[in-house]
């Protein structure tokens, strides 16, 4: 377990019903989303960017800082690594799946009722609602998948099913298949952190559940909230700009 | 779901909805007791635990009402009970003949392959309707969006006359609905699409969501009391602050971007009033405003409705195909076209 993670027992302020209040804009402070694992900084995709859109650099939020690849994904993921920027669905603005929503470099927004508990995304506004009363099953797959929550003590569980094959775990082109099945653990550290943890397994893919852990921090700003990131409108050019009327001469 | 229906602006979704004949299918679930605002005084909302009025759950507007009344009844508010009853029985007809959308077609005919709404639960009648008496959602002897400015009728057709000729040159002509960005049922205000007009509500402490399935849009408002956010802030919802009147959540919002569903318009302001007056329904009140597009102020009222089951995943931008096609169907023909033309 990472020493972060190591905090003394913290007891939550409680809602009305008598749960922990996990209620607020939180958000992951790390490079994940480029690379679950170790990575140095590196040169970005666009030239022109330079300095504002290359890749910082960071430590793995990988358990062990291994991902138990069976032989034939580890190809696939170098496949998919070279060819990041085609191959990414973030890149076109597609829902991100779990847990990769979590630590998008964009806020999230807890709202949390006795019957589901709304997970609202800032990024391309994906949104979920976790159920929190007897466990129900997945009437079909989905980008963002299928949610059932329950309390742990402290702890906030949520077992997530049904998602789709497209989405991937990070910008490194590390993915799944749709037999993945996160488990995910969302425990009050402070007032205004919480541990992340989630169990991803998949058989098709990985040869043994594997973990990732990271705090998200809550958004203190006086007056922070959720803002809009449509970004379907900025992927235009690139899915549809070959199909853009030629200027007549 | 993946389809499209073509729900361009406000007044496209009018023209729609004025088409549908005011019904209600009695054999299809209870209606509500909502009639008009009046009615249902006695009830007391349920209340969350930290002492909210209570409008959660999955929730619909869907409803053959159309926005704006028909010019066939302009100054008629109200159906009468006689009218009601007629309406719906013609649309009860309608179902039993399956004469419309609802057609079964045979296995194998061109028929077969056509867009058929019934096959995957998008004919109106496959859902809750709720029973309203109104001619139109918009209220008051009108019951149309008034008259816009001299200045928006200038704006509006200059931007017309350009876009002639042009609607599918590129993604940024095409609809908003259509780029799966915004849609006209997600307003503010709420207003009942063809299809999919189902809402989540979730509250939490100091903020209630609403989220429509279409597309997967969650607007979340504070109801603390803060103020709209920066006013060059725009959002294609704009910004939503609410707060409690009563039993009544009252919602504001500003900071709409100008590229809005309305066409044009620059400083649309909505206040909306969401009230729970029986345990199925939630009277939904709404106004919009905005002195440099419309001539005054306009209104409307329409019930919401439980119902059952949860909302589904709109990935609308993910399977956009009916874009991708419609663009290249246009470069096809204007090939097409170039080569007969020599």
């Amino acid at each position: 377990m990472p020493a972060w993670s190591q905090a003394p027992a913290y007891r939550a302020p409680r809602t009305a019903d008598g749960k922990p209040n996990l209620n607020g804009i939180w958000q992951a402070n790390n490079s994940a989303d480029w690379d679950l694992q170790g990575h140095a900084a590196a040169q970005g995709p666009v030239y022109a960017l330079g300095a504002v859109f290359s890749i910082p650099p960071g430590l793995s939020v990988v358990e062990g800082d291994e991902i138990p690849y069976l032989p034939a994904a580890a190809a696939k993921q170098k496949e998919n690594h070279a060819n990041w920027v085609k191959m990414d669905p973030e890149v076109k603005c597609y829902l991100p799946g779990i847990p990769r929503a979590t630590y998008l470099p964009y806020p999230f927004q807890i709202v949390q009722s006795r019957e589901n508990i709304m997970m609202a995304y800032e990024y391309a506004g994906a949104v979920r609602a976790i159920n929190m009363g007897a466990p129900t099953k997945a009437p079909a797959d989905s980008w963002m998948g299928w949610s059932n929550g329950h309390w742990e003590g402290e702890t906030l569980v949520v077992d997530v099913t049904s998602q789709n094959e497209d989405t991937w775990l990070d910008r490194a082109g590390n993915f799944h298949s749709e037999a993945l099945h996160v488990v995910e653990r969302y425990t009050p550290r402070s007032a205004d952190v919480l541990n992340y943890e989630a169990t991803i397994e998949d058989p098709k893919v990985f040869s043994r559940p594997w973990k990732i852990s990271m705090p998200l921090y809550r958004r203190v700003e006086k007056d922070a909230r959720l803002l809009e990131y449509k970004c379907a409108e900025f992927t235009e050019e690139l899915l549809y700009g070959s199909l853009r009327k030629k200027a007549s001469k | 779901m993946m389809m499209h229906s073509p729900l361009v602006s406000i007044a496209t979704l009018a023209v729609m909805l004025a088409g549908s004949a005011l019904a209600q299918n009695p054999g299809r679930g209870p209606g509500s007791a909502f009639h008009s605002t009046g009615a249902a005084k006695a009830w007391t909302a349920p209340r969350t635990p930290d002492g909210q009025p209570d409008l959660q759950g999955v929730w619909t507007n869907n409803t053959v009402t159309p926005l704006e009344r028909p010019k066939d009844l302009i100054g008629k508010e109200f159906y009468t009970d006689a009218e009601l009853a007629a309406g719906m029985k013609k649309e009860h007809e309608r179902l039993d003949l399956n004469v419309e959308e609802g057609r079964p077609t045979e296995p194998g005919t061109a028929d077969d392959v056509h867009y058929d709404f019934s096959e995957y639960g998008l004919d109106r009648a496959q859902t809750k309707l709720a029973w309203n008496k109104r001619t139109s959602i918009i209220v008051g002897a009108d019951g149309i969006i008034p008259p816009l400015t001299p200045e928006a009728a200038k704006r509006r057709a200059e931007h017309r006359a350009k876009a002639r000729g042009h609607q599918f040159d590129g993604p940024e002509n095409m609809s908003l609905s259509a780029r799966c960005i915004a849609r006209a049922n997600v307003g503010p205000p709420l207003l009942p699409a063809a299809y999919n007009s189902n809402l989540q509500i979730v509250q939490g402490a100091g903020y209630v969501v609403i989220e429509a399935e279409m597309i997967h849009d969650a607007r979340i408002i504070p109801t603390d009391g803060r103020p709209h956010i920066a006013k060059n802030v725009k959002q294609w919802m704009g910004d939503s602050v609410g707060h409690w009147e009563g039993n009544t959540l009252v919602i504001d919002t500003t900071n709409f971007t100008d590229r809005n569903p309305f066409e044009d318009a620059q400083n649309v302001h909505v206040v909306e009033r969401l009230t729970r007056v029986a345990p199925d329904t939630i009277l939904y009140q709404f106004t919009v405003e905005d002195p440099g597009m419309w001539t005054k102020p306009w209104s409307g009222e329409l019930p919401i409705t439980k119902m059952e089951g949860q909302l589904y995943e709109y990935a609308c931008h993910e399977a956009n195909y009916g874009l991708v096609n419609t663009l290249n169907g246009a470069r096809v023909a204007e090939a097409e076209a170039a080569k007969a033309g020599k």
